[in-house]
């Protein structure tokens, strides 16, 4: 098999061609986001060689179904599901070549190159995306409540003192105020106006309230407000939320209401407040109705709005319920929390509506309605692992890697050069085939190359002169047997061939395994380390042996190698 | 023609109980060093959140430590990486037990601290890692089976192409040099990350093919000179393959070299492990792999003439019984 020069040569130039080929830049259309929020395709030239997230920047998330709220019925097909949405929203975030795949029965990971806000991206990927519609309680249900709350929590030995706060700089200046006793407050006492209230409510955060906990924090908006709607001060927030979930202070409220806090808080007067409300349990409609959404600037307010629309079913469901609703308020929930103040349904609602986003900007407006049109996920996802390394940090690895390639790569030029002469010459030439061939392989078989993976290049130059080296000493104790030059090449590299083939099998070997168990960078070493040691085994055997045939058949009556 | 230890006729195998000692006087207080401390490892393996920053102006660590401290971040690691102004701050998971989403909640934190120390538009952040203890303990679990299982199949294609007296000669070295590098690890206090765990493997993969190279010369020369003792024989092969070693540890530490020096902070790690590997490699498989392999000869004698074409002689006693002789 290729014994004759020409098809040897024929071999090496269809190899060389191949791997520039596979190297040769070119046109790579990328989809992307612009500043206007409109996808637009760019077209840039570039080496087809895959870089990894740590060499162009870029974010790895690792998710898993976040269960500490919410129980899946069926993980697997929760997953699956997840899976799904998360490669619709990723599609519409416009990011060039995402990776959204399963890993194992439990984790998603999502791989995003050249993302320069994180956070934005964390955001939709995390973000569940559940739409309700809900219709506050007029009843004033939550106020009867409240007392039969106030005795569970006294039952349960929490008082208004059992986690005293710190007092904040505005208490301790409203020193006075603080040691004055606090008025005995019901919800009807709360009921008073606003800014009264809140200001005598920063005086009893801190005091043991008699009347009982809840009562003392949750009081009514007030008058004009929207029927169902109490506010909390944004500081006992966090605490009134975990006691109203204690399960025996839930049940006191009736059947098929809910509480649900608003997104964000609202200052009233001086004071950040967070609104709590009270709605009916059944959603008139949600979003798994919704086909379709759209972020808007809204030209009376000014401010960024969703619009939606709605499927056949959802709108005639929508109708329904808003027709026997009108001079109700309906509040709007994303995952839970009531966005902006419920609007009062003014007449019957169809197909189409829109969501009023107060204070936040196109942008989130936007990811808003690309959340709401890939649909939501049905479990709550949690971030295990996060790696994310900016673009400027990639590029500095690439430069450094390259240096070093280039070092290491001259090193070894003069030590096989000064070392073995003509044929260490040889040796160099075969070295930069090798290196023609890896990356060609790379770049043909799609590998990402990591900076391990950089790394492993600058190593395997090393390791490929071995080969050479291997062979070139085995000439050497021929010659210095007596043989001929011919035969000294032939046998050298015959000799050579098993101490080679069983290094190389065993270098393979580990590299396989370094591949199963490593995540991104390390699987890009393995595959840069294997890829590289097969194609230092062809340019050893193969394209030096070639060298050598060529270099006896221009001076066949060569005496002496050099080497 | 330029030829290094051409005809070297050293006795390596008569130095062998040197070289025991050597290795007992390294490897010992190596482990006994890292049984004391442990291994330093990355947040990879213990979860835990990462930022590496990149400031405008030198940053006074001991005022971000205050800034982390007041966001109830304590214990943090924060290094100079590098370059002046670039820092890495190390925050690891407290309690095993604690959610992945509290390494989420501490890169905020840390953010938080940062911008309150060092003003949010004076820095910006370059690299972000937040690893769930879970995830961590997992890729533990996965690094440890990757090199345990590399193991047996290098095992099982020794044993293959050569017998199993030189497949557990050459794996009694390679483990020699797992150890001898985790060692130098702990004693460096190298932190242990994923890239270091792919230096140890390389290295395994490296220091292998160094034994087989004597080894296949050793089997070419069992068939070659019949009338040699096998003492003789190691000696020779060692010997033979002396000039390629030479070079081929030469060409390979100058590629190491460039890369500890230019290969920049994330990259270091594992020049510097494979680096100590390359001479472990070196000299277990002169050292250790030969005489080990005379100690097993001596215990088991195989037939009087080797090879791979030779008929295999059943084991006579159960391979995973150590000689008395290993170090």
């Amino acid at each position: 098999m290729f014994s004759t020069i020409r098809s040897r040569l024929l071999l090496t130039a269809l190899l060389v061609v191949g791997s520039v080929y596979f190297l040769f830049p070119r046109n790579v259309t990328l989809r992307e986001r612009g500043a206007n929020g409109v996808m637009r395709d760019t077209v840039v030239t570039r080496v087809p060689l895959k870089r990894g997230l740590d060499l162009q920047g870029g974010m790895h998330l690792a998710l898993e179904l976040d269960q500490s709220k919410q129980v899946s019925a069926d993980p697997k097909k929760d997953l699956d599901l997840a899976l799904t949405v998360l490669r619709k929203r990723i599609d519409e975030f416009g990011v060039e070549e995402p990776l959204v795949q399963k890993v194992g029965d439990e984790r998603i990971v999502v791989e995003l190159a050249g993302i320069t806000d994180p956070a934005r991206a964390k955001a939709i990927v995390q973000r569940s995306a559940f739409l309700e519609f809900k219709i506050t309680n007029e009843t004033g249900a939550l106020e009867k409540a409240l007392p039969a709350m106030d005795r569970t929590l006294r039952g349960l030995g929490i008082k208004g003192a059992a986690e005293p706060e710190k007092p904040s700089a505005v208490q301790q200046l409203l020193g006075g105020d603080t040691t004055r006793p606090a008025p005995k407050d019901s919800a009807q006492k709360a009921k008073a106006t606003k800014r009264d209230s809140s200001a005598r409510d920063t005086a009893r955060d801190t005091t043991p309230v008699v009347g009982g906990v809840l009562s003392g924090l949750i009081q009514a908006a007030g008058a004009g407000g929207v029927p169902g709607e109490y506010m909390v001060p944004e500081t006992a927030f966090p605490r009134v939320d975990s006691l109203l979930n204690i399960p025996a202070v839930a049940r006191q409220l009736p059947r098929g209401l809910v509480l649900r806090w608003s997104a964000a808080p609202t200052s009233v007067g001086v004071q950040p407040m967070r609104f709590l409300y009270a709605l009916e349990d059944k959603s008139i409609v949600t979003g798994a109705n919704l086909v379709d959404a759209q972020a808007q600037i809204d030209p009376l307010t000014n401010g960024p709005i969703v619009t939606f629309e709605l499927d056949r079913a959802g709108g005639r469901k929508f109708g329904e319920e808003t027709g026997r609703h009108v001079g109700d308020y309906m509040a709007i929930l994303l995952d839970g929390r009531v966005q902006g103040r419920p609007p009062v349904i003014q007449s019957r609602i169809g197909r189409n509506g829109q969501i009023t986003l107060g204070g936040k900007s196109l942008q989130e407006a936007q990811d808003l309605a690309l959340t709401l049109k890939a649909g939501a996920l049905p479990i709550p996802l949690k971030i295990v692992e996060e790696r994310q390394v900016g673009a400027s940090l990639g590029s500095d690895s690439i430069r450094k890697g390259i240096t070093a390639g280039l070092i290491g790569t001259a090193l070894v030029m003069v030590i096989m050069i000064g070392y073995y002469r003509l044929s260490g010459v040889l040796a160099v030439a075969a070295l930069a085939v090798y290196l023609l061939f890896t990356l060609g392989a790379l770049s043909m078989i799609g590998a990402t190359l990591t900076l391990p993976g950089l790394a492993g290049i600058v190593l395997s130059i090393g390791l490929t002169v071995d080969n050479n080296v291997l062979i070139f000493e085995r000439m050497r104790e021929e010659l210095l047997h007596g043989k001929t030059v011919r035969l000294a090449i032939d046998e050298g590299f015959r000799h050579a061939m098993n101490a080679i083939v069983d290094s190389n099998v065993c270098m393979v070997l580990t590299a396989l395994f370094l591949f199963q168990f490593g995540t991104g960078p390390v699987k890009g070493f393995a595959v840069t380390l294997i890829l590289g040691i097969v194609a230092s085994m062809i340019t050893s055997i193969f394209v030096t042996r070639t060298f050598y045939m060529i270099w006896l058949q221009r001076r066949p009556a060569m005496s002496t190698l050099s080497i | 023609m330029l030829r290094l230890f051409s005809n070297a006729k050293y006795d390596f195998i008569g130095l062998r109980h040197y070289a025991y000692g050597l290795t007992a006087i390294i490897l010992l207080p190596g482990l006994m060093f890292l049984a004391l401390k442990g291994l330093n490892y990355s947040i990879e393996f213990t979860g835990g959140t990462l930022l590496q920053i990149q400031s405008k102006a030198p940053v006074d660590v001991a005022h971000v430590r205050t800034g982390l401290d007041r966001q109830g971040i304590h214990g943090a690691e924060i290094q100079n990486f590098g370059s002046e102004n670039e820092y890495v701050i190390r925050a690891r998971v407290a309690k095993p037990g604690s959610d992945a989403n509290d390494t989420q909640a501490t890169a905020q934190a840390v953010s938080q601290a940062l911008d309150n120390v060092l003003g949010a538009g004076n820095y910006n952040v370059v690299r972000t890692e937040a690893v769930g203890p879970k995830v961590g303990g997992e890729l533990r679990q996965k690094a440890f089976l990757a090199i345990f299982l590399s193991f047996f199949a290098v095992l099982a294609y020794l044993a293959y192409r050569f017998e199993w007296r030189f497949g557990l000669a050459a794996i009694i070295a390679t483990a020699h040099d797992i150890l001898a590098t985790i060692a130098f690890i702990g004693v460096m206090q190298v932190e242990v990350s994923l890239t270091v765990v792919a230096a140890v493997l390389s290295m395994v993969g490296y220091s292998l093919n160094d034994t087989i190279i004597i080894f296949d010369r050793v089997r070419e020369n069992l068939r070659k000179h019949k009338h040699e003792s096998f003492e003789e024989i190691l000696n020779r092969s060692v010997n033979e393959t002396l000039p390629r070693s030479i070079l081929t540890h030469g060409t390979t530490l100058a590629t190491l070299l460039a890369l500890t020096i230019f290969g920049g902070e994330v990259i270091r790690p594992f020049a510097v492990v494979m680096f100590f590997g390359v001479f472990v490699g070196t000299f277990s498989s002169i050292y250790i792999a030969s005489p080990v392999l005379m100690a097993i000869e001596k215990r088991w004698p195989g037939p009087a003439a080797r090879g791979h074409l030779a008929p295999k002689k059943a084991p006579s006693a159960a391979p995973s019984r150590k000689p008395q002789t290993v170090g």
